[in-house]
């Protein structure tokens, strides 16, 4: 059987993975999906640790964020389509009317 | 099969708010848009019958659904606050939704769904129902920053919003995974009691990217990036709901963190003492330099943050929190009523499209529209500090509880930089007051909803300057018992 602290690496490496692609990406989608993979990093944590407490509680919780990541998923792609349309380029770098 | 009746009693608020926007979606198409006044007067019906509800859940306090909610004290404060500024952004949103020529159903639709999810987060007892909480408000909100559509700065600010948002969000989870890893458990009350099998260090990880993602919530420093862009690009009605609400509800979720489990207090105090002097300093540096209003105000709300976390850390480095949390309910109050009329005051004089937003704009205001001159004053006085207005007793507060908690370096620090925040404020002040306008600007009358939205905002500023006993009290008992 495999340890629990496998999963955990494994998910904490998903989860760093995601931020460095969310910090360098420069694609609006890419850096989306970056997030989505972190997401999906937390919800493998959320099982490993509900096998190894031998609780259903946290199988659970995975629904409950795979629904909010869906609702996410939809308000983000919307927000994008817009920009898109608006813009044409999906490069962040290129999206700065909002001067500092 | 149902559950208790009680439970229902104790979500009452929510279930009103969630009821009312739905009704306004299913009645946006089927009334003509010209006549979409309506659908605004339906959602402040709904807020206000909210509010009645939450005044009604008063009389059955207690947990409900197994200790996910629950309905105290400080639950009804935050929800007094969070209902109240739906009520009146919708209100004071009226006649700018007509002028832009902006939907009025989806608009007042979301205000009631994300109040809701303000509601949950102010109730919240366990760490997901925080969590759907949060993320009932935010999904709303990212549609709320971009309503604008045609605008590019609309767009720009959603998409910052919703990216940053979402990151922070996820870091928000995986500390909710961390501490249910580490305690077998996600409510906060029991969480408190798992003691000996509790793995530390990573109740102490997920303690701290939990941390991590409330202060990107509340917008501060050094998570304070998204803020000035975001607060400038969205329409300035929705600004006003952005930086007073969901900073009411994050708040509301740490503090009961912070009140619940023990492990937080010390782990949290010095990562709060650093965030707040960061926040306080990088706001008002930040809004000295600043050309435009909504971006001026952005920067003092990372200050203002900034203040609301000294509080914090007062309460986190004592066992008697009680002090510190609330000065930062009180605080929240005098910071939503000035936050809002003042975005809406720019709401309204930014004329057409939000061109006249810049502080040159408003040189000799005083001259053309004395009355809105008066009004955004006040409100800039009481976010500056001046005595016999709410945001001097705020800072008062915050203070006394801070000096309460021996943290005399972060008093002296909060106290420096109310001195440099009346330098912009002042600016302002003296740009509408001793300046001659700079370029001919139309004066379009004040719409009746506004004025009632102003009046309600400055009467209650000055009502809480003067006469801060009721809230203070309310406030003080909303501290006690909140585990």
């Amino acid at each position: 059987m495999v340890p629990t602290s496998y999963y955990l690496v494994l998910s904490a490496v998903l989860f760093g993975l995601g931020v460095v692609a969310f910090v360098f990406k420069r694609n609006i989608i890419t850096i989306f999906m970056s997030i989505e993979l972190m997401l999906n990093a937390v919800n493998l944590a959320f099982v490993a640790f509900s096998r190894a407490l031998g609780q259903l509680q946290g199988q659970v919780f995975v629904f409950f964020v795979i629904v909010v990541a869906a609702a996410e998923a939809a308000v983000g792609l919307a927000i994008i389509i817009v920009i898109a349309r608006n813009r044409g380029t999906l490069d962040v770098e290129r999206v700065d009317s909002l001067k500092h | 099969m149902l559950p208790p009746l009680q439970d229902l009693y104790r979500i009452a608020p929510e279930i009103v708010l969630g009821a009312f926007g739905m009704l306004v979606m299913f009645l946006a198409p089927i009334i003509p848009k010209s006549r979409h006044g309506v659908l605004s007067a339906i959602s402040l019906v709904g807020a206000a019958l909210a509010l009645a509800a939450t005044r009604f859940t008063a009389l059955y306090p207690g947990a409900a659904y197994s200790g996910l909610f629950r309905a105290d004290a400080f639950s009804l404060f935050v929800h007094l606050i969070v209902i109240g500024v739906a009520f009146l952004a919708i209100l004071g949103s009226t006649n700018y939704l007509k002028r832009e020529d902006l939907d009025a159903g989806e608009f007042c639709a979301l205000i009631l769904f994300a109040t809701a999810g303000m509601g949950v987060m102010a109730g919240a007892q366990e760490l997901l129902t925080g969590f759907i909480g949060l993320e009932m408000s935010s999904i709303a909100s990212y549609i709320l920053a971009s309503y604008r559509r045609e605008a590019p700065k609309s767009n720009e600010a959603a998409m910052k919003y919703f990216l940053l948002g979402s990151f922070a969000t996820a870091f928000f989870l995986y500390g909710i995974a961390l501490v249910y890893g580490a305690t077998g458990t996600t409510h906060l009350d029991l969480m408190g009691q798992a003691g000996a099998q509790t793995s530390a260090t990573l109740l102490k990880m997920g303690l701290g990217l939990i941390f991590v993602g409330l202060a990107f919530k509340v917008a501060a420093a050094p998570f304070q990036l998204w803020t000035p862009d975001v607060y400038e690009g969205a329409p300035a009605p929705v600004t006003a709901m952005l930086s007073t609400g969901p900073k009411a509800a994050a708040f509301a979720l740490a503090l009961r963190i912070l009140a619940n489990v023990d492990a937080a207090g010390p782990l949290w105090f010095w990562a709060l003492w650093a965030v707040a002097v960061m926040s306080m300093f990088a706001g008002n540096l930040g809004a000295i330099v600043q050309t435009n209003l909504k971006r001026m105000l952005a920067y003092s709300s990372i200050a203002h943050a900034g203040y609301i976390l000294v509080a914090l850390a007062a309460a986190a480095a004592t066992d008697h929190p009680e002090a510190g949390i609330a000065a930062a309910l009180f605080y929240l109050v005098s910071y939503a009523l000035v936050k809002l009329g003042a975005f809406l005051i720019v709401a309204h004089l930014g004329g057409v499209g939000e061109r006249n937003v810049e502080i040159e704009d408003f040189t000799g205001l005083a001259r053309r529209q004395p009355a809105m001159a008066a009004c955004l004053s006040l409100f800039l006085l009481s976010l500056l500090g001046l005595p016999v207005l709410a945001g001097f007793l705020g800072k008062f507060y915050v203070f006394n509880a801070a000096l309460e908690s021996n943290l005399i370096w972060l008093a002296i620090l909060l106290a420096l930089n109310s001195v440099i925040g009346a330098y912009y404020y002042l600016r302002v002040m003296v740009a509408m007051y001793m300046r001659e306008p700079s370029k001919p600007i139309a004066t379009e009358p004040v719409p009746w909803t506004l004025a009632v939205v102003l009046w309600i905002t400055a009467a209650g500023t000055i009502y809480a300057g003067l006469f801060p006993t009721r809230i203070i009290g309310f406030a003080a008992k909303a501290a006690v018992n909140m585990r």
